[in-house]
């Protein structure tokens, strides 16, 4: 015998969607995210590679390109650029380093006051330290050029460097410099086959946090380069889009200028394994 | 017999820590370890435990005293040049090496002096480094004593927590320390891993004979594992000795407590290796001075339970839980409880009877500082306990707050409280006890049945009758045994706190 119960299903049924002509879900959080996105980022951005592949009469061509690598001084420009960031990224990480390793080896309130001192100059006005450091190296008698352009930028990027370095070494784990002191290494063992490799990830965000943007930092170069003239690729994109510096305003140039960065950066990035999910330490977190 | 001095591998000297707050980790620590031996440091968190194994490691450095390795003085070497290797509680592997370079990171830095002859004969040292060869060879075989063998390649960040520890303990023991610290090395694995890296440890120290100093807060894994056990509390070494000894002769309540389960009774010396508590008098093995205070140990295993006629001492089962292999019961007799573990199930609420033999009862001198009852508040707002009524101040029970004129309690919020049979501990001082020969003074009347000279002053233990009760005072005024007195107790001496916090 077989129990027909009959099941009424019309109780199972969804409750009905309250009839609102606009129901908000947390997706929607993204939107005007994703408009400041489309406006600012991908539009501008297809706008230079737009521009960078065609000519003054529209026409797709690689014309713009040749230019720009038959033109001797902007190539020299561009490598002095290069050079310019790597020394500056170089000494930046020279003294930044035992800075972020003696703080995030202090304890309590002494460590927190120091490292405020060390990162305010962050929160003040890029152009007005740039011109206070150039009223102290006149004060100094030391001439502007590139020694003064040198001191200038590594003065300015310092703190991008420690932030990302202390805040890698303050989260390493302090039982494993004990195991390798305990294993027989001494204290400089300790530093360069531990602490050292342990840090590289803050080494490598610091390293991006100063080389790519001091390679378009025009401000700083024009502050401290004086008579010498020297200026960096940043530069030269202003004076191409605006029509400064005796030439005529160039769209095509400055568009294949910016894209020629952008891929030198893109490169820089994905060789230093700057988009990996691990390297997460950047100095956000103050 | 081994000349033990001889024998010493390492051993503390008067060590002490205090720690730049103050506070003090290790006081006054003075023990050996003999070679070869386990050694385990058992203790509660804050007992100081890793604080003389960092001490021992060479990552802290006592305030003062000394550590003999070898009969010299370590205190001031650094860890790198001691012969002592540490698997750390949480590994501390290092995540950018694989499991073959992790256990060679001490290898490639060992360096050994090597004395050679020249043609002339001529003799000299040179300072070498391990081969390349060497080093692998001794991975090779440390591998496969923690059977691990093929995980060479392998991130440490790919084993699994138990894997974890054996490259931990390969990469200490790699090295050949002369004495391997382990730091709650178990701490982080689940249970039944846990058992199975205790015994493989305990084989590892049998098999290669190197002293092991065990850190660890878990009695069982103590008395598992070591030779000998020290337990700490407080920075205090509470026992020294072996597994069985601090088993069956815990030298104070705190070490019966924390080392498995067990009953403590508070209770008395009434004759020669005859001991008083749970309202009778009981054969023992420990002598101990008549009439002396004493605390007494019973483990829960050696409680004979019987039927209600059989056995010395009555009571009623009040729970009863199965815990797989026996059954954990509790007996109330009076107002004490008695845990028993049996086999046999006896029913909540069954009337039964116990037994314990002489050499289960593990007597302790008792500390004594100041006198301790249970009592409760009356509604005449006094206080009951030891056989008595005492007069005593209520309003200490809450901060701040007054009686009113009908006797209820109000509080510094204005919340009024009835006291009437809220339960109370009393603390009374041995030198806040006065007696009296006039019976109607005192709050309680009791006989003195002992009398101890302590110098400048007796220690009277005055007994009531009905509860058998004790009170123990301080008094330089001479009596008599057996003298039947009141006891005296003025209101301010007298203090009291809640049991648990009343209901509203």
């Amino acid at each position: 015998m077989r129990n027909e119960k009959v099941i009424d299903r019309s109780a199972y049924k969804k409750p009905v969607k309250a009839n609102r002509l606009f129901t908000f879900s947390r997706k929607q959080l993204c939107i005007p995210y994703g408009l400041f996105l489309v406006m600012f980022v991908v539009i501008p951005l297809l706008l230079i590679v737009y521009f960078a592949f065609t000519g003054e009469d529209g026409s797709f061509t690689f014309s713009n390109f040749i230019r720009f690598f038959s033109d001797t001084t902007k190539l020299s420009t561009l490598f002095i650029s290069v050079l310019v960031a790597l020394a500056v990224t170089v000494i930046c990480l020279i003294v930044a380093y035992p800075v972020a390793l003696i703080l995030s080896k202090m304890k309590g309130n002494v460590a927190m006051i120091f490292l405020l001192l060390f990162i305010t100059p962050m929160w003040i006005n890029f152009v007005l330290r740039a011109m206070a450091m150039k009223e102290l190296l006149s004060l100094l008698s030391l001439p502007l050029g590139n020694m003064a352009n040198l001191i200038g930028l590594t003065y300015d990027f310092l703190p991008f460097m420690i932030m990302p370095l202390y805040s890698t070494l303050i989260k390493m784990d302090r039982s494993l410099e004990e195991a390798a002191h305990d294993l027989g290494a001494g204290k400089v063992k300790v530093f360069t086959k531990v602490t050292l490799p342990l840090s590289v990830p803050g080494i490598i965000s610091g390293a991006m946090m100063v080389f790519l943007p001091v390679m378009s930092c025009y401000v700083v170069t024009d502050t401290f380069s004086g008579s010498t003239g020297f200026t960096v690729i940043g530069k030269l994109i202003a004076w191409s889009f605006l029509g400064e510096g005796g030439t005529l305003a160039d769209i095509h140039g400055g568009a294949t200028i910016s894209l020629v960065m952008l891929i030198i950066m893109f490169v820089t990035m994905i060789a230093t394994g700057g988009f990996k999910n691990e390297n997460n330490a950047r100095g956000t977190n103050l | 017999m081994v000349d033990k001095t001889q024998d010493k591998i390492i051993e503390l000297v008067n060590i002490n820590r205090t720690f730049e707050d103050g506070v003090v980790a290790v006081d006054n620590f003075n023990f050996y370890v003999r070679r070869g031996e386990f050694v385990t440091f058992l203790g509660p968190s804050g007992c100081g435990k890793t604080t003389t194994l960092r001490m021992i490691a060479g990552f802290d450095k006592p305030t003062s005293g000394q550590i003999l390795l070898n009969g010299k003085d370590i205190s001031n070497l650094p860890p790198n040049q001691r012969p002592i290797n540490t698997v750390f509680q949480r590994y501390a592997l290092f995540p950018h090496l694989n499991v073959y370079e992790n256990i060679a990171f001490g290898l490639k830095l060992k360096k050994y002096k090597v004395t050679y002859q020249d043609e002339k004969g001529k003799q000299f040292t040179k300072i070498e480094k391990l081969s390349k060869k060497e080093i692998s060879a001794k991975v090779e075989k440390v591998l496969k004593m923690v059977d691990l063998e093929g995980f060479e390649k392998r991130g440490v960040a790919t084993l699994s927590g138990g894997q974890q520890q054996r490259v931990a303990i390969a990469r200490a023991l790699v090295n050949e320390p002369e004495i391997l610290l382990l730091d709650e090395p178990l701490g982080a694995l689940d249970l039944k891993m846990r058992k199975d890296m205790q015994l493989e440890l305990k084989e590892m120290h049998k098999k290669l004979g190197i002293t092991f100093i065990y850190v660890t807060h878990d009695q069982e894994e103590a008395l598992t594992m070591s030779d000998t056990i020290l337990v700490m509390k407080d920075g205090i070494i509470q026992q020294i000795g072996t597994p069985t000894d601090i088993y069956n002769e815990p030298k104070n309540s705190f070490v019966a407590n924390f080392i498995g389960e067990s009953n403590i009774f508070s209770g008395t010396m009434v004759g020669e290796k005859k001991a008083r508590f749970i309202g009778s008098t009981f054969d023992c093995v420990d002598d101990f001075p008549k009439n002396e205070k004493v605390d007494i140990v019973v483990r829960p295993e050696d409680v004979v339970l019987l039927d209600e006629d059989k056995g010395q001492v009555k009571g009623k089962i009040i729970s009863s839980i199965f815990k797989g292999v026996h059954y954990e019961m509790v007996m109330k007799v009076g107002k004490t409880e008695v845990v028993i573990q049996s086999t046999v199930e006896r029913k909540v609420g069954e009337s039964v009877s116990i037994n314990i033999a002489p050499d289960n009862i593990h007597v302790m001198a008792k500390e004594f500082s100041s006198n301790k009852y249970d009592g409760y508040i009356t509604k005449k707002n006094t206080v009951c306990f030891g056989d008595g009524e005492f007069e005593c101040d209520v309003t200490k029970l809450y901060p701040g707050s007054i009686l009113d004129e009908e006797g209820y309690l109000i509080t510094a919020e204005g919340e009024k409280i009835d006291l009437t049979d809220v339960d109370v501990d009393v603390e009374v001082g041995l030198k806040d006890i006065e007696i009296s020969d006039d019976a109607d003074l005192g709050g309680a009347i009791g006989n003195i049945v002992s009398i101890i000279y302590k110098g400048d002053h007796y220690q009277l233990i005055v007994r009531t009758d009905e509860n058998e009760e004790d009170f123990v005072l301080d008094t330089e005024d001479t009596w008599n045994e057996n003298d039947r007195v009141s006891v005296i107790i003025p209101k301010e001496k007298i203090k009291i706190s809640l049991k648990q916090e009343i209901k509203r």
